[in-house]
């Protein structure tokens, strides 16, 4: 541990905490309270604070773009674009409360999307008017696509104990070559029409069906997570892999487990985007897996792993989101959206060290 | 006396070129507090290590009541009966102390909800405060990470932990090191307690004046191998120095 230097740096530090001291408290009395420590515990540690921040945001943008920002039709085009990212990002969530990190997911998403495509022009027909047998053909494509990416790059993290950073680096190449490969860099366009009005449907002829889809993938991860043995083994192993193991849990197993759930999520993504855009999107995937990570670390998931909660990856996928939209309306380039969140990614990051550190000292 | 409960015969273990373990021998009996003595390095933690699964040695048997067993793993340890209170504590910090209290052998909610792996977090955070309770720590936040907790509340967890589950044997390594006066009293009324409740405990202390009160006892350690041992209700401190020290003749050379 470094030992902190006194002086301007601690000084500045303690005029930070002491302007946000009342409001520390405040926040700290609440979280005694018994429905406080569930939001506490639902937000996480920087739950509390990145949300207030989403909220901020949003508040901004109206009041600065009034009758643009906070529009049905906007917060719709919101919500559909981060709708995969989100798919992928609760599978993240898991790999990094266990320490990892998964880089390979926008690539994995990617080949799936072009396996599932190609099943479905099977020997050269054209699947335009298929039925859904060749839907659920190509559902299964992607997602066994995406679970055998996982189940390799669980393998070589837990087995080989190749470090995660480097074994999904490997997985990211290996999987993005063969996509290009076997698509020949061509976007393929004919699907079956009813994965385009899956891509298109909306509940109530308001919500998107994919929304949807995205926020009961976030439930079911968030109450996996929290309630079920398989969430509580996660966090144990980010938290001291070495206890989990004397405690008796297979750790290999359910790291392979936890890689595999990544991939597979990734798998159905490429799914997703496929019924989305109805094209492979070849190109289109290059940041999703840096996105993911981003939204992860950003909603309060600690990089050593141990704490984490779905909730606060959810904000952290909308939080970009919410940047770009807001900037493009407002007439600025999108980029700012990416120097923005590059600073919120470096803030998150920087708590959990402050965190930890206070931690450690004691 | 009785058949040993457990015993360990020729245990070697290196670590490179370190011998941490040259042939050590060790017994723990039916129904007593066998105390493990020895100098910093001796030994002491490697040869719990491997008795408990979680590391393996190089050489050497290991049996319990008579028949020979391979403790490949601490799963397998712990399926034995065998519970451990590892030096370095072994608590995942960012959990509470009811989720460690459990770890491994969470209880599930009943039915069809269990089935799908649901916990039942308020059942086990009723039986930590119990388990807690005896041990005489009072968790304030009993949801607060165990990171948050003072050193000595920490060990009590991990104490708490493996002699609530304990059938067999329970391995102490250090286990008040970091505790109060009357934390470290409870932890020794506990340990007297298992006892009575039918399961061995060794305990690795370097407090002599300690060893001497609560052990039935005494296994001392030097370089690796068992030196000496001793009934705890004959020995003196200063025989036990001597031993550790190697101011007696080793046990077998002689
Ligand atoms: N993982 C390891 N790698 C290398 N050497 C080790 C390792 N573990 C133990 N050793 C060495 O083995 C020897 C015995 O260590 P051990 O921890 O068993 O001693 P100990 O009797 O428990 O001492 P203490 O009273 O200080 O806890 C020491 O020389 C130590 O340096
Ligand atoms: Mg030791």
């Amino acid at each position: 541990m470094t030992a902190l230097t006194p002086g301007r740096g601690q000084a500045m530090r303690l005029a930070i905490a002491g302007r946000f001291a009342p409001l520390a408290a405040r926040w700290k009395a609440f979280s005694a309270t018994r429905f406080g420590s569930i939001v506490a515990r639902t937000l996480g540690t920087n739950g509390a604070w990145i949300f207030l921040l989403l909220v901020a945001l949003m508040f901004v943008f109206n009041f600065l773009a009034p009758g643009k920002f906070w529009t049905e039709f906007n917060v719709r085009t919101m919500a559909e674009n981060v709708s995969v990212l989100l798919v992928i990002a609760v599978g993240e969530t898991f790999v990094m409360a266990t320490g990892g990190i998964d880089l390979s997911v926008g690539y994995v998403l990617l080949f799936s999307g072009v396996t599932s495509a190609q099943a479905m022009n099977w020997g050269g027909h054209d699947p335009t008017n298929s039925g859904w047998d060749i839907v659920l053909l190509g559902l299964a494509v992607a997602l066994g696509s995406g679970l055998g990416w996982g189940v390799l790059n669980g393998l070589v993290v837990a087995k080989a104990k190749v470090p995660a950073l480097i074994a999904t680096l490997g997985t990211l190449g290996m999987s993005w070559g063969l996509a290009e490969i076997l698509s020949n860099g061509q976007d393929l366009r004919y699907l079956p029409s009813i994965i385009g009005d899956m891509g298109t449907g909306r509940v109530f002829d308001k919500i998107p069906f994919v929304v949807i889809v995205a926020i009961l993938v976030a439930v079911v991860g968030g109450v996996t997570l929290n309630l079920t043995r398989f969430g509580r083994y996660t966090l144990a192993i980010g938290s001291n892999q070495e206890a989990a193991r004397r405690a008796g849990i297979n750790v290999d197993r359910h790291l392979i487990k936890v890689y595999a759930m990544s991939g597979m999520l990734a798998g159905f993504a490429g799914f997703m985007s496929l019924a989305i855009f109805t094209t492979t999107t070849i190109s289109g995937h290059a940041n999703d897996n840096l996105q993911a990570i981003a939204a992860v670390v950003i909603g309060g998931t600690s990089l050593v792993g141990g704490v984490a909660t779905v909730v606060g990856t959810t904000i952290g996928v909308c939080i970009p989101m919410v940047l770009f939209s807001g900037f493009t309306i407002l007439g600025y380039q999108s980029f700012w959206r990416d120097v923005a969140v590059g600073a919120v990614l470096i803030l998150a990051v920087y708590a959990d060290q402050l965190r930890r550190r206070r931690r450690e000292r004691r | 006396m009785a058949e040993p409960l457990l015993q360990a015969r020729g245990i070697v273990k290196h670590y490179g070129h370190v011998e941490a373990l040259r042939g050590c021998d060790f017994d723990v009996y039916p129904n007593e507090i066998v105390a493990l003595v020895g100098d910093n390095g001796a030994g002491k933690s490697t040869l719990i290590k491997i008795l408990a699964g979680s590391e393996q040695a190089d050489e050497g048997e290991i049996s319990l009541e008579g028949q020979r067993i391979h403790v490949g793993s601490p799963f397998e340890a712990m399926r034995l009966g065998i519970e451990t209170v590892y030096q370095d504590l072994a608590l995942a910090p960012d959990l509470d102390g009811s989720a460690n209290l459990y770890l491994g052998r969470e209880l599930m909610q009943p039915g069809i909800l269990g089935k799908l792996g649901f916990l039942d977090n308020r059942s086990m955070r009723a039986g930590a405060r119990k388990a807690f309770g005896e041990l005489g720590v009072d968790l304030q936040n009993a949801q607060s990470a165990v990171a948050n907790l003072s050193g000595g509340q920490r060990q009590s967890v991990a104490v708490a932990r493996s002699v609530a589950w304990a059938s067999k044997v329970v391995f102490l390594d250090e286990p008040t090191a970091a505790l109060g006066v009357i934390q470290t009293a409870r932890v020794l009324e506990t340990v007297k307690r298992i006892r009575d409740r039918g399961v061995a405990a060794v305990l690795i202390s370097h407090n002599m004046r300690q060893v001497l009160e609560v052990a039935d006892r005494i296994e001392v350690m030097r370089l690796g191998r068992r030196v000496a041992r001793f009934d705890a209700k004959k020995a003196t401190i200063e025989q036990l120095v001597s031993a550790m020290t190697g101011g007696i003749a080793e046990e077998g050379a002689a």
